[in-house]
């Protein structure tokens, strides 16, 4: 079993940086929800902080490498060439086929664009935490604010994700 | 324990914590929540003019092998980055409410997201 050179970019895009991105989120939301003034003492708070950070600038960081290799590594092989190129590129094999071309006009068309709002909404997190620090715990509008945009970047990144490896399984960059 | 209760049975925190906690403007928050919803908003309003207009679409193509993509995505940040190096110097002092960014943010991440929507884009694709 091996992999091109192309198919290990296609692995760090997703799996590499998405696998990043999901702990990180997931540690990080536990890190905000726990973030309650009833559930941390003088103690705890130095390292509950310092989890936090690390957490949403992983996820911040994770969003970007996903972003940037997605869209100037990967991309340019998933359209390169034209619809008569040997062999054809994944995005004109998706055209090629009327079952499978909505997979391109739609599919990529919106994962391409909406993955890009995921980095920005999560550094805007990773700001807010590495501004506000401790008075998060006090300051529950920020907290939950915070959450929501949280909560919003990873649903773009999933978004994109999902139709991602949809469009992979189907038309692989090779 | 470090819980506590105020008279009124809310959980106040650990005088502990006191030390943690400086007092800090929300405006570079509410700056940073609102330049977010423009940077989608800017995505998304890129998007659709590139589908729109020829000439457009021919500018964003900073690199021919990404396409209009590429000039999309990094205008799409250059404006974001801008505008919130703007609102932070003009609400780094202020107290402006976060919920009130937020929900401008909303509004302004959903126009985007409409904007990137193929459905939508690509109704005003030239003939």
């Amino acid at each position: 079993m091996e992999l091109t050179a192309r198919e290990w970019w296609g692995v760090i895009h997703g799996m590499g940086f998405g696998a990043i991105f999901l702990l990180a989120f997931a540690g990080g939301l536990a890190g905000f929800y726990s973030l309650k003034p009833a559930l941390v003492t003088a103690e705890g708070v130095v390292e509950r902080m310092r989890r936090l950070k690390v957490g949403v600038v992983a996820m911040a960081a994770a969003a970007w490498g996903t972003v940037l290799t997605g869209t100037w590594v990967v991309y340019p092989w998933y359209r390169a060439g034209d619809e008569t190129s040997t062999p054809l590129s994944a995005k004109f094999q998706l055209l090629a086929d009327e079952g499978t071309a909505k997979w391109h006009e739609f599919g990529m068309e919106w994962k391409e664009h909406i993955a890009w709002i995921a980095p920005i909404l999560a550094t805007v997190v990773a700001f807010i935490v590495l501004y506000y620090g401790a008075n998060l715990i006090r300051h529950d509008r920020v907290r939950k604010t915070a959450m929501t945009l949280f909560v919003m970047a990873f649903l773009f990144a999933a978004v994109a994700g999902a139709l991602g490896a949809f469009i992979t399984k189907i038309a692989p960059v090779r | 324990m470090a819980q506590m209760q105020t008279g009124r049975g809310e959980p106040a925190y650990d005088p502990g914590l006191e030390e943690h906690f400086e007092d800090k403007p929300e405006g570079p928050i509410s700056a940073a929540i609102i330049a977010g919803g423009i940077g989608a908003l800017a995505l998304g309003v890129l998007t659709t003019l590139a589908e729109a207009n020829e000439t457009i679409k021919g500018w964003l193509e900073l690199k021919s092998s990404v396409g209009p993509l590429s000039g999309k995505t990094t205008f799409a940040v250059v404006i974001w980055l801008v505008t919130w190096a703007v609102l932070h110097g003009v609400m780094r002092r202020t107290r402006y409410e976060t919920r009130r960014a937020l929900g401008i943010a909303v509004i302004l991440v959903i126009l985007g997201v409409i904007g990137t929507f193929p459905t939508f884009f690509q109704a005003f694709a030239g003939e």
